[in-house]
């Protein structure tokens, strides 16, 4: 317990300087990136590789940014992994305890996703801006082969929507 | 060497089958090297002759405070921020509002923590504003001045028998469980058999779950100590958690509620009267209303078969009333709370979610040894030049930029008043923060002259924790808490906590 927020302290303060703000999980990045590292350096038999798949996020400024996720990852870490810049994205660190990474999916892939949310996921999106029927919490969202070429929309912040 | 260079070592080295002392021991290496090289970054930026920075103060360090750092540092690369904090530890209402059962809620505090160690950001603990430094001061010294210092006080029932003891705000109870250094000794009496809350807010739930909850499930939390052994001995046995309106205008949201429903050995009550009708309207009401109405109904008319025999076996309860508010707190011959004495309300007004409550003639009492008033916080001004609707308890202001002061400005509850979770405090910040830029952009602000500033600084420089010195805080408290199987034990003492930083 101590090493690991020592270690955490040690790397967030390693990652922090050229980093301006955000992108949170730096920790995240690191567990993904040292996976890599562990592959090249201390396994003689190269570990499968996870499949990849094509998602495309829609941005709240219009942009697009394409990415490639790993099948079996969920929609938060990918986000993080692949420095995707959302502001507040993952607050909470994909702990069921916030909805900053909301996303809204198109009904017929909304349909498509394995794993239904379920009434702790659904209780965190009541309290996000901008909800609608295909939204969900990409932390909760696993990536399946099926998804290749999926697009996402990153909701906009509405400032005014506190209730 | 480049920061890429040396995160790619450290992560290959990582992974080597290592004794994990020998790891630590480089990890410090490392962390010390990047040190160097970011002092060495620095002395260049400023020795360059580069574009001056624009210096902006933060008042408060709460997440109103960091997010607002967050976006200005982002948005602006030759911003560098000053972030005041009254206590010598950072984090506001996170570290002292958030429950200690949600821990998952903290951890905004890692990206934090990042954003205080930037190079272009400063973090100045046990530095009052209004005290150590006047608001004016950093007005004149800094190009801008954001003010983030939230809602600290609470407002009042103002009915008689208020001042007696064991009446106490909700706000002094969470503090003392949280280790708030303030309310640290708050006499808190739990020989009770019934608590009254009276509000139905988060805040509402938070305290009657904390009163609730098996001690076996705090105890490895970071709740404080002396608040944990007062809760082993507690005797309280029901807790009312009332409110002045119907179930429709509750302003506590559905995963608080569903926490209540859910806590172990505790029966919930709704009486069913209370939710009649609302079957017929849940369906044209919108989520986020829409859920939480069908729990409170489904809760008070058709828990399921497992919930029942649950509840039947519990040893405590809490029960949800509606439409009741407090006229008097009654006391009993020794001094002591008695019961809360009640008019019964009605609704009125055409649109359901906004009814008011209309009191009747009726009154009734509930027996009670413990009242926690949890009717909303509400904020003072720092400064008597500060344009403040004292109504509201708000900061006046317009897009966060405070009225008629050029250059100031004001976010999170401070301005908006104590209302919803940190998403909304998050939203709020960045939208503050992207005014700022605007600002800037636009050539609205002026820059202040360096020399000003580090004179101010100079007043405060000896006594303020840096966040350097808070990490020191954090390590001592993190390792008291493990030695007692705890997350974190909080230092409730200023001065100890002066000294950890300082020695």
């Amino acid at each position: 317990m101590y090493t690991k927020r020592l270690i955490r302290t040690i790397v967030s303060r390693m990652l922090a300087s050229d980093v301006p703000s955000i992108t949170s999980q730096s920790w995240s990045q690191l567990k993904a990136n040292s996976t890599l590292q562990v592959n090249r350096f201390c396994s003689s038999v190269p570990k499968p590789q996870k499949d990849l798949v094509k998602v495309t996020f829609l941005l709240r400024d219009g942009q697009r940014q394409e990415v490639k996720a790993k099948v079996g990852d969920n929609l938060l870490d990918i986000i993080v992994e692949n420095s995707v810049d959302i502001d507040g994205f993952g607050a909470c660190e994909g702990t069921l305890a916030c909805s900053t990474c909301h996303l809204i999916f198109k009904q017929e892939d909304y349909d498509k996703i394995p794993d239904k949310p379920t009434d702790e996921e659904l209780d965190m999106l009541d309290l996000a801006f901008g909800l609608t029927e295909t939204s969900r919490l990409g932390c909760q969202v696993i990536v399946t082969k099926d998804m290749d070429g999926l697009e996402i929309s990153v909701p906009k912040g509405v400032s005014d929507a506190r209730r | 060497m480049t920061l890429c260079k040396l995160r790619s070592q450290w992560l290959a080295f990582k992974s080597m089958k290592v004794p994990m002392d020998f790891k630590l021991f480089v990890a410090f290496k490392l962390w010390h090297l990047n040190g160097q090289r970011q002092q060495s970054t620095v002395s260049k930026v400023i020795s360059g002759g580069q574009k001056p920075h624009t210096h902006v103060a933060i008042v408060g360090s709460g997440p109103a405070g960091f997010y607002t750092t967050q976006q200005l540092l982002k948005g602006n690369p030759n911003i560098v921020i000053d972030i005041y904090e009254k206590l010598p530890v950072p984090f506001g209402l996170v570290r002292f509002g958030v429950a200690p059962d949600h821990p998952e809620v903290k951890n905004v505090i890692h990206t934090f923590t990042q954003t205080a160690q930037n190079d272009r950001c400063h973090f100045w603990g046990n530095v009052e504003v209004g005290k150590d430094v006047t608001l004016e001061e950093l007005t004149d010294t800094y190009t801008a001045v954001v003010l983030c210092y939230g809602a600290s006080h609470d407002r009042l029932l103002e009915i008689p028998g208020e001042d007696l003891p064991n009446v106490i705000s909700a706000r002094s109870f969470v503090g003392w469980y949280n280790g708030l250094p303030q309310h640290k000794n708050l006499a808190v009496s739990l020989d009770c058999e019934s608590a009254v809350v009276l509000g139905h807010g988060n805040v509402a739930l938070d305290v009657a779950r904390i009163l609730l909850t098996p001690v076996s499930q705090l105890q490895k939390t970071d709740i404080s100590q002396h608040a944990l052994e007062v809760l082993s001995r507690s005797k309280i046995k029901q807790v009312h958690v009332v409110g002045r309106r119907g179930p429709l205008q509750v302003a506590f949201t559905i995963k608080e509620l569903r926490e209540m429903v859910n806590l172990p050995d505790t029966r919930t009550t709704i009486q069913p009267q209370d939710v009649q009708g609302l079957d017929k309207i849940i369906t044209d009401i919108p989520r986020p209303r829409k859920r939480l109405t069908e729990l409170v109904f489904n809760s008070a008319t058709h828990p399921s078969a497992e919930t029942i025999k649950k509840w039947a076996e519990a040893s405590r309860e809490w029960r949800l009333v509606f439409l009741r508010s407090p006229i008097k707190i009654q006391e009993a011959g020794d001094g002591q709370v008695k019961a809360v004495e009640f008019t019964v309300n009605r609704l009125e007004g055409n649109n359901l979610m906004t009814q008011r409550a209309i009191s009747t003639d009726v009154t009734e009492s509930l027996q009670c040894g413990l009242v926690l008033r949890s009717i909303g916080y509400k904020s003072l001004p720092l400064d008597n030049s500060l344009p403040f609707d004292s109504h509201k308890g708000v900061i006046q202001h317009k897009d966060s930029r405070v009225q008629g002061r050029k250059g100031l400005y004001c976010s999170g509850w401070a301005a908006n008043g104590p209302v919803g979770v940190i998403l909304g405090t998050m939203t709020d910040a960045f939208e503050t923060g992207k005014v700022i830029l605007q600002d800037i952009e636009n050539g609205a602000l002026q820059n202040q002259e360096k020399d000003k500033r580090e004179k101010l600084i100079d007043k405060f420089k000896s006594k303020a924790v840096s966040f350097s010195e808070w990490t020191k805080i954090d390590l001592a408290e993190t390792s008291a808490g493990e030695k007692i199987g705890k997350v974190r034990e909080k230092l409730t003492d200023i001065q100890q906590m002066l000294h950890i930083a300082k020695s």
